[in-house]
């Protein structure tokens, strides 16, 4: 068991109805793919945001992440739809 | 990674972008031209916006922008830049963003420029939110152009 500290971002943020949390995830959960199925099926408004799936952008530690990228206790994951800045 | 030579900040406050000019100069020995650009809030004519709320990543930001300065500086032989982002609640015709490269010549300082904001529209952190008049309010979707712009620099390595 490890526990990580999500972030939302945007219109997810909102979707989630809160900004951040801490899960403790089971060891089988891995990836960032593997997170996003995880806690969809704890949630059903956040299986829905992530149902956009092909819009939902992630970071680990900070740096963009793809769905494959592992994630290990202690790591700080974001969520967020494509930047809109500049 | 080397030092930057480049001047990254992300602030609620406004900013003087002769002042920064001025300033990206005075740092930026045997520069021979600066290039600029600067974004402003956009309201449409159509169904204008009473504000522009940039949200975005703290942790994140800097170390993301600075990411693209070290790229700019070592694609462009940069004698210095300036790259400045907002966030939190604007109206239209506030500064949003500044960018601004200095080089020996004006090639490579316009095109530096062009590539830093190219690069900021897809890889830095921020989102905006219009508000409109009747009280609601709209995330702005991302732009399939703003894509296409910051592939515009994939092959290109000056």
């Amino acid at each position: 068991m490890s526990s990580v500290r999500i972030l939302y971002f945007a219109w997810l943020r909102e979707r989630a109805g809160r900004s951040e949390e801490e899960v403790t995830l089971p060891a089988e959960v891995g990836t960032v793919g593997a997170l996003m199925a995880w806690l969809g099926a704890r949630d059903v408004e956040l299986a829905e945001a992530f149902g956009m799936r092909r819009v939902v952008r992630a970071a680990v530690n900070q740096n963009f992440a793809s769905a494959e990228t592992p994630i290990v206790g202690g790591d700080e994951v974001a969520f967020f739809p494509p930047v809109t800045g500049g | 990674m080397q030092d930057l030579a480049g001047v990254v900040r992300v602030q609620a406050e406004n900013f003087s972008p002769g002042a920064e000019l001025d300033a990206l100069l005075a740092r930026a020995p045997g520069a021979g031209g600066v290039g600029s650009f600067m974004g402003v809030v956009r309201s449409d004519l159509a169904r204008p916006i009473v504000a522009l709320t940039l949200e975005h990543y703290p942790a994140m930001t800097r170390a993301a922008i600075e990411a693209i300065v070290a790229e700019a500086e070592g694609r462009f032989l940069l004698r210095g830049c300036t790259v400045i982002h907002r966030f939190g609640r604007l109206l239209p015709g506030d500064r949003i963003v500044f960018v601004a490269a200095a080089a020996a010549h004006r090639r490579a300082a316009l095109d530096a420029t062009s590539f830093l904001i190219d690069w900021l529209k897809t890889r830095a952190p921020f989102w905006k939110q219009e508000e409109f008049a009747d009280g609601t309010a709209r995330w702005v979707e991302a732009a399939e152009q703003d894509v296409v712009d910051a592939d515009r620099w994939k092959d290109s390595r000056a």
